[in-house]
C-alpha cells in the first residue's frame, strides 16, 4: 500500500474543484487512457485577470486526482504570471509530500496548467522542437530536461517516477541517461537555482500554512527529542512560539528555533518568517 | 467497519484448526527432526505425518513431498534445480503470463546462455498450444507452464500441455500455487514431473511451501546444505509450518466440493450483479475455464488504484492489475499479454473469494462498488467523452 499522507488522502476522498468549465478562458488536457493518467484543466479569469474559477476532471490513482485537487486550489485567485511559477514541487508540498515513485501526479498538474495557460494566450506548444524520448509515454526531451532542473534529478530511475519516461519498455534509459548527464552539466556551471518565489497568501491562509508545517515538519521533531512547542501568536511574518518540554530549558534552543523551526517555515510558508520565542 | 476479505489470491486467512495443529510445536515439541533423541525423534515422526496428509491431497507419493520456505522458493528450485541436472541443454519455455516467481527466471537464464520461448495467450487468456508444439526442440530442457492464472483465474489444460511436453521426452513443471485446494489433484494419473504449492494460499501460514517431485525425475538442490528431505533441500524444516501446511491440506481436501459450489456460486452471484448494475464493465478471461473463486473485471474509463482505495474506505479488500497497483507505470503483464485494451487494463479489479466467504458479503460488495465507480467515473474526463459519444451514434 502507498503511504499517502492524510492530505492526500483527504483530497482523494474530498476533491475540490471537480467538473468542467463551460466555455473557459483556459483550457489544458496532458495524459491519455493508455498512459494510465490524464487530466483535463479548465480555467475563467475575473476583471482582474485573476484565476476566478478552476476545475479539473481526472483519470486516475489517488495521487493523480489528489494532485489535481491541490493544483486547483493553489492557483485559484492568482494571476496567471503567478500561476506560471507554480512548481510540481509545489503542488506535492501542498499535499504534505507524495511518494517518490508518484511524482509523476505532480508534473502531470503543472504541465496541465502550462498548457491551459498557453491555451489561454493562442500559443501553440511547438512539439516539432521536442524529440519524443520515451516512445512508451510520448515523454519528450523538454519535458525530461524540465524535471531535472526543477527537482534536482540524479538517476534514471528518478527520471522515470517524475516524468514516467523509461517506464515502459526501458530501451530510451541510455538517452535518459546522457540527458540527465549533460543537463546536470549545465546545471552545475550556472550555479545554483535561483530560490523559486513563494506564492501570496492571504492572512488565513498563511496562518493555516504555518500550523500545518508546524505540525507535519516540527513539533514530531521536537517530540522525538524530548522537547515540544506551542504557537502562541501570528502577527504579519512574525510568528511567536514558545518552547515546551526539554526544548524549554535547552542550551540550544535559540539554535533550535532559528536554524530549525524557522528555516522550515521559511522553506513551506514564507521567506520572510521570523520566529521569535515567548518566554513565560 | 466490517472487512470483507476477497483477495485470497494475494494470501489467505489461516484456518483456526490449522494455528491449533500448529502451537503445540514452538514450545513443547520443539525438537529437531535430525536429532538422535527421543525429543527429536517424536518430531520427525509429526513431520512426516504431515508429509502424508500432503501427499494424499496431492495423490503423491510422500516421498515424492519436498517442504520449501514459500511457493517462490519452490518454483525456483524446480527450475534451477532441472536446469543444473540437464546442462548440455539450453532452452526453457513458459508463458507470458507466468506469477513473477517464473516469469522473471528467464531474464537470469540469459546471462547464462539460455534462450527461453514465452508462449502466448489469446484475449481469452487461453494458450496457444499450436505454438508450444512448434517451439519444442531437442535442447529444450524444461516446459513450466502455471495451473491457474492468479491475476484472471484462467485455468490452463495441464494435463493435455503435459502430454505434448512428455511425448518429446521434456520434464514438465507447473506452478500450482492458485490452482491446489480449488482443483483436484492426483499425482498418480498426472504428465507433470514438478508441481509448486505454497501454504499461504490454501489457509496455512505464509513461510512454507510443497515442491513435489515425481520418482525418478532428475533434480538437483537448488538450496545447499544437510541431508533434509533426503537431500533435496538443506535447512533445518520449519516444523510448526510444517505441520500446519499439512493439516490445512487435509481441510482444503474436505472444502474442494465446497469451493466448487457454495464459493463458485457466490462468485457468479458476484459477477451477475456487477454486470447488470455497472455499465461498460467486462470480465478478463475465459469465463469457461477459470478457477471457481476468482473474479477479475475491468471498468472502463476509471483506474484500478482509485478503485481499491475507496473500496478499501468502505472495508472492502480485493487487488487490481492497473498500472499503479502494479508497482510499474503499466498495467499488469497478464492483462497486456491477453491484449486487454488500455480503456479497460487500467481500472481492472480482482476479487478472490475463499471458504469463509458470505452470500452477506458480496452483499456489501454489490452495495458499495456501483457508486464507487460512478464516482471515479464523474471525475473521469473520458466518461463523459464517451457519452457525448454514445448520443451522436
Amino acid at each position: 500500500m502507498w503511504d499517502y499522507t492524510e492530505k492526500v488522502k483527504d483530497h482523494f476522498l474530498n476533491p475540490r474543484n471537480v467538473g468542467e468549465i463551460e466555455n473557459p478562458d483556459g483550457a489544458g488536457e496532458v495524459g491519455s487512457l493508455a498512459c494510465g493518467d490524464a487530466l483535463r484543466l479548465t480555467f475563467q479569469l475575473d476583471e482582474n485577470k485573476r484565476i476566478k474559477d478552476v476545475k479539473f476532471k481526472t483519470f486516475g490513482c489517488a495521487s493523480a486526482i489528489a494532485s489535481s485537487s491541490a493544483l486547483t486550489e493553489i492557483i485559484k485567485g492568482m494571476t496567471l504570471e503567478e500561476a506560471e511559477k507554480v512548481t510540481n514541487q509545489d503542488i506535492a508540498n501542498y499535499l504534505g509530500g507524495l511518494p517518490e515513485e508518484k511524482m509523476h501526479c505532480s508534473v502531470m498538474g503543472k504541465e496541465a496548467l502550462q498548457a491551459a495557460i498557453a491555451n489561454f494566450r493562442g500559443q501553440k506548444i511547438a512539439k516539432e522542437e521536442y524529440e519524443v524520448v520515451c516512445k512508451c509515454f510520448g515523454v519528450t526531451d523538454k519535458e525530461i530536461e524540465r524535471a531535472i532542473r526543477e527537482n534536482n534529478l540524479r538517476t534514471v530511475e528518478q527520471v522515470t517516477y517524475y516524468t514516467k519516461a523509461g517506464g515502459g519498455c526501458a530501451q530510451c534509459h541510455p538517452k535518459i541517461g546522457a540527458l540527465i548527464e549533460r543537463v546536470r552539466r549545465e546545471m552545475a556551471t550556472e550555479g545554483p537555482p535561483p530560490q523559486p518565489e513563494k506564492r501570496k497568501l492571504t492572512n488565513i491562509q498563511k496562518i493555516k500554512l504555518i500550523e500545518e508545517t508546524l505540525g507535519r515538519e516540527i513539533v514530531p521533531a521536537l517530540k522525538a527529542d524530548g522537547g515540544d512547542l506551542e504557537l502562541i501568536d501570528i502577527d504579519g511574518n512574525k510568528v511567536y512560539v514558545a518552547l515546551r518540554g526539554k526544548c524549554s530549558f535547552c542550551p540550544s534552543s535559540e539554535f533550535t528555533l532559528k536554524q530549525y523551526v524557522e528555516s522550515k517555515l521559511k522553506e513551506f510558508v514564507s521567506n520572510d518568517i521570523v520566529v521569535e520565542e515567548v518566554r513565560p | 467497519m466490517k472487512t470483507v476479505y476477497v483477495d485470497n489470491n494475494a494470501t489467505t486467512k489461516v484456518a483456526p484448526e490449522v494455528v491449533e495443529a500448529m502451537l503445540p510445536y514452538f514450545s513443547d515439541f520443539y525438537g529437531n527432526p535430525s536429532s538422535m533423541h527421543f525429543f527429536g525423534g517424536q518430531v520427525q515422526k509429526s513431520v512426516n505425518e504431515a508429509r502424508e496428509q500432503v501427499a494424499d491431497f496431492l495423490g503423491a507419493d510422500p516421498s515424492e513431498i519436498v517442504f520449501t520456505s514459500c511457493g517462490t522458493e519452490s518454483d525456483n528450485a524446480a527450475i534451477f534445480g532441472t536446469l543444473d541436472s540437464n546442462p548440455e541443454k539450453r532452452h526453457f519455455i513458459t508463458s507470458r503470463v507466468e506469477h513473477p516467481a517464473v516469469m522473471n527466471i528467464p531474464t537470469v537464464l540469459s546471462r547464462k546462455g539460455y534462450r527461453t520461448t514465452e508462449i502466448s495467450v489469446d484475449r481469452e487468456g487461453r494458450l496457444d498450444l499450436d505454438e508450444l508444439k512448434e517451439s519444442i526442440t531437442d535442447q529444450t530442457v524444461l516446459v513450466s507452464i502455471m495451473y491457474a492464472n492468479n491475476e484472471t483465474g484462467v485455468l490452463f489444460p495441464i494435463e493435455g500441455i503435459g502430454e505434448i511436453v512428455k511425448s518429446r521426452g521434456i520434464p514438465f513443471h507447473t506452478d500450482a500455487v492458485q490452482a491446489a485446494g480449488k482443483l483436484s489433484l492426483n499425482m498418480k494419473k498426472s504428465t507433470v514431473d514438478l508441481l509448486s504449492i505454497s501454504g499461504h494460499k490454501l489457509h496455512a501460514p505464509k513461510g512454507v511451501g510443497v515442491l513435489y517431485i515425481r520418482k525418478g525425475t532428475k533434480f538437483s538442490p537448488f538450496m545447499i546444505g544437510g541431508h533434509q528431505e533426503k537431500g533435496r533441500r538443506g535447512g533445518t524444516e520449519n516444523v510448526p509450518y510444517i505441520i500446519g501446511l499439512g493439516k490445512a491440506c487435509e481441510l482444503a481436501k474436505k472444502h474442494l466440493e465446497d469451493e466448487n459450489t457454495r464459493v463458485r456460486a457466490l462468485r457468479d452471484y458476484l459477477e451477475s450483479k456487477i454486470l447488470e448494475k455497472i455499465p461498460n464493465t467486462l470480465i478478463n478471461g475465459d469465463r469457461n475455464h477459470r478457477l471457481p473463486n476468482t473474479l477479475s473485471v475491468s471498468f472502463e474509463y476509471v483506474e484500478g488504484e482509485s478503485i481499491l482505495l475507496l473500496l478499501s474506505d468502505m472495508g472492502i479488500c480485493a487487488s487490481s492489475g492497473s498500472a499503479c497497483t502494479s508497482g510499474s507505470l503499466e498495467p499488469s503483464h497478464v492483462l497486456r499479454a491477453m491484449g486487454v485494451p488500455f480503456t479497460a487494463a487500467h481500472g481492472s479489479i480482482r476479487f478472490s473469494l475463499s471458504v469463509y466467504n458470505t452470500k452477506e458479503e458480496m452483499d456489501h460488495i454489490i452495495e458499495h462498488l456501483p457508486p464507487v465507480i460512478q464516482r471515479l467515473r464523474d471525475i473521469s474526463p473520458f466518461w463523459k467523452d464517451y457519452l457525448k459519444s454514445q448520443k451522436k451514434g
